[in-house]
């Protein structure tokens, strides 16, 4: 199986109000110097055998038809190389 | 003039709906389960508040491939009129049967309390008997009703008129204080281009007897019984 991550965050521009919640705590632990934060979402899936190529292809679509919600979100997505048969 | 209200698993302000709808406004209503292909017959789509799907990954987000959403797609498609309350709206949002997206309120808690709209639009056939600039109360209930759009959409939706509530003050003006959730430009409804599917985050069924505080709620069924009247 490979496994593929995608991770989905507020676009660039969208106030993020969790971020900004975080940022503050950060401060006010002591943490100077955090210019910005961003939460977003963390998405494991585990994916049948295929072509790289395909699957990505695929999740591209799992993400704009359900994933991330393209009026505020973008999305990245990692796919770890197949496991070499053993 | 017949209602439909759609019942997910995690609605729960579905027989609130219901019973405004029947002994309130006195018209004839059903329950359509999520899984129906169809609205039986109904005018009128009502897609109710509450936690559909638990709200997992985002508000809406699954509850918009039921099987009765293509139902609601293409009773919009005919113009005839969908309101969407609260997590309705967010299904309609996501759906994309309406504008923009719903983020979690800027000040990240649950937000229970009263709240006064003015109507910006007489475009919908729920505002069309209600006076312009007319401030009305109702209560909110939500963690996820922040509006957002961006700013090319945002104009356009005010050049179409498509910007139906704004949460204001009890005079009427749209203060900072009074946009409780952080939306852009204090919106708090909105509607499709042609005007007949709104969504709103108050809840008009909660505001719809003088008992329950409000009944300013009841307007916007009342005007949708005043524009189907020959």
């Amino acid at each position: 199986m490979a496994k593929t991550v995608v991770y989905v965050t507020y676009k660039r521009g969208v106030l993020d109000p969790q971020g900004e919640a975080v940022r503050g705590a950060l401060a006010s632990l002591g943490f100077q110097g955090v210019r910005g934060v961003r939460v977003g979402k963390y998405i494991e899936l585990d994916l049948a055998n295929g072509r790289p190529e395909e699957q990505r292809a695929e999740v591209e679509k799992m993400c704009r038809q359900l994933l991330a919600n393209p009026v505020l979100e973008d999305f990245r997505i990692e796919i770890s190389p197949s496991a070499p048969p053993e | 003039m017949r209602f439909a209200v759609v019942v997910f698993p995690g609605s729960n302000c579905d027989h609130d709906c219901y019973h405004v709808i029947k002994h309130v406004l006195g018209a004839a209503v059903s329950f359509v389960w999520h899984k129906e292909g169809d609205l039986g017959g109904a005018d009128v789509a009502i897609v109710p508040g509450g936690f559909s799907y638990g709200d997992y990954l985002r508000a809406g987000a699954i509850a918009r491939f039921s099987p009765v959403m293509e139902a609601v797609r293409r009773h919009a498609a005919r113009g005839r009129p969908v309101i969407g309350i609260c997590n309705g709206f967010q299904i309609l949002a996501e759906a994309g049967l309406l504008p923009g997206a719903l983020r979690r309120n800027a000040s990240l808690r649950f937000i229970c309390d009263d709240v006064w709209l003015r109507c910006e639009s007489q475009r919908t056939p729920f505002t069309q008997a209600i006076e312009a600039g007319q401030v009305l109360k109702m209560p909110i209930a939500h963690g996820e009703g922040n509006f957002f759009c961006k700013p090319d959409t945002l104009a356009e939706l005010e050049m179409n008129g498509q910007i139906v509530f704004r949460y204001c003050d009890p005079e009427g003006r749209t203060t900072r204080a009074a946009n409780l959730n952080g939306s852009t430009a204090h919106v708090a409804g909105v509607c499709s281009r042609e005007g007949n599917v709104l969504g709103l985050m108050p809840h008009p069924e909660r505001a719809s007897e003088r008992d329950m505080g409000s009944e300013d709620g009841l307007r916007l069924f009342q005007s949708l019984l005043a524009a189907a009247a020959p």
